[in-house]
Formats: structure tokens, sequence, C-alpha cells
């Protein structure tokens, strides 16, 4: 009962700091997104054609919605805990009795609610140029969940070593911006040579994507039970490091 | 009972260097205890290893009957820190940095708003409870996080160096803040290196160098102890030297400045018949400094 209570504090206060500077978070999304959907989906997408029997605009908009989600919850997470960190509001923490997995918890909350809030800001913005049926409710909001739960923990964890504003931006600008756009947002990686598909397949970010068009528009590259498996396990992975980072106070404790 | 018992505490920075070198301290319940010692001897490292915001290399401690590995949420419950550095959010309201920690403590919000509105209120805070507090003056954000220290009414108030720089006036304001929360029952520690302040407000010192408790006792015995005051003496006309008075060491600072060391079976009457009979004359004198200051002096040296 107590934790509970250290834990709706900590994500009352992420969620807040996030709504409040919303011409920051939530404004610019809505702006690009627009301006994807209506470049590369309309423009260019109408001369395009069909790819894997759905219309190009269909296509990217599942890839643009998670590009959303993994961007914003990783950036939450890895800003948020970093300046906690910076400005040694981290010290507030570790007075109180509250324990470590309601600050992983209490964080990466914070993160999942605004990879998801801009992911359904982006996909109501969808309906305006597209108008698919969504074909698989549970898969789509799942993948959905989960991927914002895995980004915000990756963010986490980034901040934790982070020591300098550089290292907060190293990560989402060299790996994650990459790896989404070859993860198969814009093009179906089998109109990739073999190898380079063979290459796409280590690419994390293509399952997630292709597991998100499969529940709204019902078409895949890789098999969904693999998607879950995958992300499923990275999850895992990323929470019992997190505890063990905190545990051992690393980045946060002399 | 004890507040506050440190047994054998060591720790080394990752870098190596070994800031403390085997501590031991007890506090009593209800204590006002001041923990002295020159800058970088070891007082926020203690502080902070009792707070949980350092990891000690070795050693125990115990905060009131919860040890503080095995009971780590109970005996953290016990403590309210006021730490050396601004720790708080500088992109906050006061009035949310002081609800936020009774959150952390596990009060619920609604009890969590009353108890901050009390603590503000207390602190003289409540005008200013709406401020962002990056816009708060040094010694407005120490107000702070004192009131963030009492919210959850912590049985032991922990204050590292609460007064460093700040201006006079609001240092004997907090100095009676501090009395009236220990009349009240909480158990202080202060760590300070002004003398003045621990001679005037505590009851028990352990003074630490360079990572080592050397003295650890009553204030008043401690003070006891002390067996000689020096005064500086200003003199009507120069000297060439020292003038040489059994009984009263003496050093000449500058030709009309005269340190002398009082023992404490000398008075100054005596003192002043024999300058009088040497034919020297004082046209005004000063305490040299605070006699904790002299003492304090002579252990660390
Ligand atoms: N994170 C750290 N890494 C290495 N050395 C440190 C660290 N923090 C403090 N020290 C050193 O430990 C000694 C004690 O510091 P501290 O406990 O802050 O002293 P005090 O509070 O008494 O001024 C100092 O010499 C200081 O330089
Ligand atoms: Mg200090």
């Amino acid at each position: 009962m107590k934790s509970s209570v250290a834990l709706t504090t900590i994500l009352a206060k992420e969620i807040r700091r996030f709504t409040r500077i919303w011409p920051q978070t939530l404004l610019p999304p809505a702006i690009t997104t627009s301006l994807y959907f209506l470049i590369f989906g309309k423009l260019i997408g109408d001369r395009v054609g069909l790819i894997n029997g759905v219309s190009y605009m269909d296509y990217i908009v599942p890839g643009i919605i998670l590009m959303a989600v993994i961007s914003h919850s990783y950036a939450n997470v890895v800003s948020s805990f970093y300046s906690t960190k910076f400005q040694r509001h981290i010290e507030e923490l570790l007075v109180s009795p509250v324990p470590n997995w309601v600050i992983l918890v209490g964080y990466t909350g914070g993160g999942v609610a605004r990879g998801m809030l801009v992911g359904s800001i982006v996909a109501a913005i969808s309906t305006v140029f597209s108008d698919f049926q969504v074909q698989n409710w549970p898969v789509a909001i799942a993948i959905f969940i989960l991927t914002a739960v895995l980004f915000a923990l990756a963010g986490f964890i980034n901040a934790v070593f982070a020591d300098s504003f550089d290292d907060i931006s190293i990560i989402p600008n060299f790996v994650l911006t990459p790896l989404s756009y070859l993860g198969g947002v814009f093009y179906s990686v089998s109109m990739l040579p073999a190898m380079w598909q063979q290459v796409s397949l280590a690419n994390p970010i293509l399952y997630m994507i292709n597991a998100f068009r499969y529940g709204l528009i019902g078409v895949s590259d890789v098999g969904i039970e693999r998607s879950f498996l995958m992300t499923g396990g990275f999850i895992l992975s990323l929470v019992l490091f997190s505890l063990w980072l905190l545990h051992r106070g690393v980045g946060i404790k002399n | 009972m004890t507040a506050l018992c440190i047994e054998n505490l060591k720790k080394t920075y990752k870098n190596g260097f070994e800031a403390l070198k085997g501590i031991d301290l007890t506090v009593k319940q209800g204590d006002f205890f001041a923990l002295l010692g020159p800058n970088g001897a070891g007082k926020s490292t203690t502080i902070g290893i009792v707070s949980s915001m350092v990891t000690k290399s070795s050693g125990r401690v115990r905060i009131f009957e919860y040890d503080l590995d095995k009971q780590t949420n109970q005996a953290k419950n016990c403590i309210g820190l006021v730490p050396q550095e601004i720790n708080f959010n500088q992109f906050e309201t006061v009035r949310n940095i002081v609800i936020t920690q009774a959150g952390y403590h596990g009060i619920p919000r609604k009890e969590a708003k009353i108890r901050a509105d009390r603590c503000l209120k207390q602190m003289d805070l409540w005008e200013l409870r709406d401020r962002v507090s990056r816009r708060l003056s040094g010694g407005m954000k120490r107000r702070v996080m004192i009131a963030r220290a009492m919210v959850h009414a912590p049985r032991l108030l922990i204050l590292d160096e609460p007064t460093a720089g700040v201006d006079i006036e609001i240092r004997h304001a907090m100095w009676e803040m501090m009395r009236e929360v220990n009349r009240q029952g909480t158990t202080i520690i202060l760590t300070t290196h002004y003398l003045e302040e621990a001679e005037s407000l505590c009851r028990n010192i352990a003074i630490i160098n360079h990572g080592k408790i050397v003295e650890n006792s009553d204030m008043l015995s401690l003070l006891d102890r002390i067996n000689k005051e020096y005064f500086v003496l200003n003199l009507t006309k120069p000297l060439k030297t020292v003038p040489d008075i059994a009984d009263f060491s003496m050093e000449l600072t500058e030709p009309r400045l005269l340190t002398v060391a009082v023992p404490k079976h000398r008075t100054l009457n005596d003192l002043f018949q024999r300058l009088s009979a040497a034919g020297i004359e004082v046209s005004s004198l000063k305490n040299k400094s605070n006699r904790l200051e002299q003492l304090f002096m002579d252990i660390v040296r």
C-alpha cells in the first residue's frame, strides 16, 4: 500500500512533466507525422501503387505510428531520469523508503504513457488520410504497449549510464532512428536483395513494426509469434538488468 | 534509546580515496548532536551513508531499532535529511517539492497536502508556496529542504551544514527553528564547521578529521577541558620586544598588538596588574576566537 502511494507519486510527476511541456512533447510528432502521411502516403504513395496487396498509404501507417511510440517512450525516460540524476533530486528517492522496482516502474511508466499518447495522436491523424480496418485488435494493442515498454526501459538504462547531455542523444540519433527507418517503415523487406533481407532480420524493430502492421492491416514480412517472443525476451532482460543496476546503485550512488 | 549507532564505518571511494577510516558514533534519542570537522573531514560522507545516498565499504549503521542493511525501509522512514547541496527539482514549485517527498514516504496525497502546508508555514515559506524553486534565494532554498525533510515527521533530523552561506539573520532564525524542533522531541544531528553554532546549539559533540573521530564527548566537559583563553590587546604605545610575564605566554603580532594566553587559573585582573607594573597600557581588548575554535585548532592540527 505504501509502495503504491510512492508509485502513483512518481507516475503523476512523470505524466505532469510531459503534458505540461506539450508544445515540445506532443505537438511536434503530430506535425511531423502529418507531413509524412501527406508527402509519402499521399503524393508519392499514389504513384507507388499496391505493396503486398495494400495501398502504400495503408502500408506505411503502422510503421509511422510505431516509430512515434519508440522515439517518444525512449526520449521521455532518458531525459527525465537523466535530469533527475543531473539535478540530484534522485537523492529524494534514495533517502526514501521507495523500492527499486517502484522507481523503475514509475519512470518507465511515464515513458510508456507518453509513447502511447503520442502513438494514439498519430493513429488519430492517420485516420484522416487512410481508412483501413483494424484486422486484429489484440495483436495491435499488445505490440503497441510492449513496444512502448521495451523502449521506455531502454531509455532508462541509457539514462543510468549517461554522464552528460550528449550521452542521452547518441543512442536515439545513431541507433534508434536508423534502425526504425531500416525496420521497414516505408518498404517491405521482400523488396530488398537477398543479402539485405538477411541483414534486416537482425533488426529487432523490424519484428515489432511487422507485427503491428499485421495487427492493423493484416500483412507482415515475418512470423508474429517470433515478434512477440523477441519483444517479450528483450523486455524481460532489460527489466532484470535495470533492477540489477538500481540494486548496485550504478550511476546514481557513490 | 539510541537514535543512531555507527560501528567501524569505512568508506573508500571508487578513485581509491579512503574518506572514512573506521568510525564509531552513538547519538542518543532526543539529543542535539554536532558532528564537527574541517572541510573534507568526512562529515558528508558519514551523513551520506546514514541516509542511503552513499554506499559504505564496511561497518554497521543502526537507526533507532532498525539495522540499515536489514530493515532498510523502516530505517529510512526515521530519517529526515537536509543535504549540503541543493538537490530538489529547480523547475518544480515549492509546494510540489514537499508534497512529492511525502508521497515517496507513502503518505497519501490528501494527507500529504495537509502536512506539506503545515511544514511550509513552519518554515515561513507559505507565501512562496507556488513559486518555482529556481527563483528562490539561497536561504529560502535551504528552508525548502528543511520543510521537505520534515514532511514525514522523522524521529531523526540530519542537517549537513544547513547554515553555510546563509546570512546572519536567517542563520539565527534557523537556530531557533532547530531548537524548537528538538524541544518537540526530534533528535537532531548537525554537521558544521562553524564552532559557534555547535557551541550554542548542541549538547554532545564529535569531532572528525581525516576520516577519523578525534574527539567525542559532551559539550560542557569539552569546554571545561579548554584551559586557556586567548585575548588580543591593543596597546597605546608600540613595543619592541615581547614582555616577559610569568604564567602568561605572549606574542607580539604587531608592535601595538599583543596576543596573550590567559590560563584558566589566572584572571584578567592579574594580567592587567602585571602589565601596568611593566608600564604597558592597554586601550582595548578582544577575545581572539571562540574557545572551541582554539581547541579545534589544537585537535585537528
Ligand atoms: N565521490 C567522491 N569520490 C572521491 N572522493 C570523494 C567523493 N566525495 C567526497 N570525496 C572526498 O572524501 C573526503 C571527505 O569528503 P566529505 O565527506 O564531503 O567531507 P566534509 O563533508 O567533511 O567536507 C574529501 O577529501 C573529498 O574530497
Ligand atoms: Mg560536507
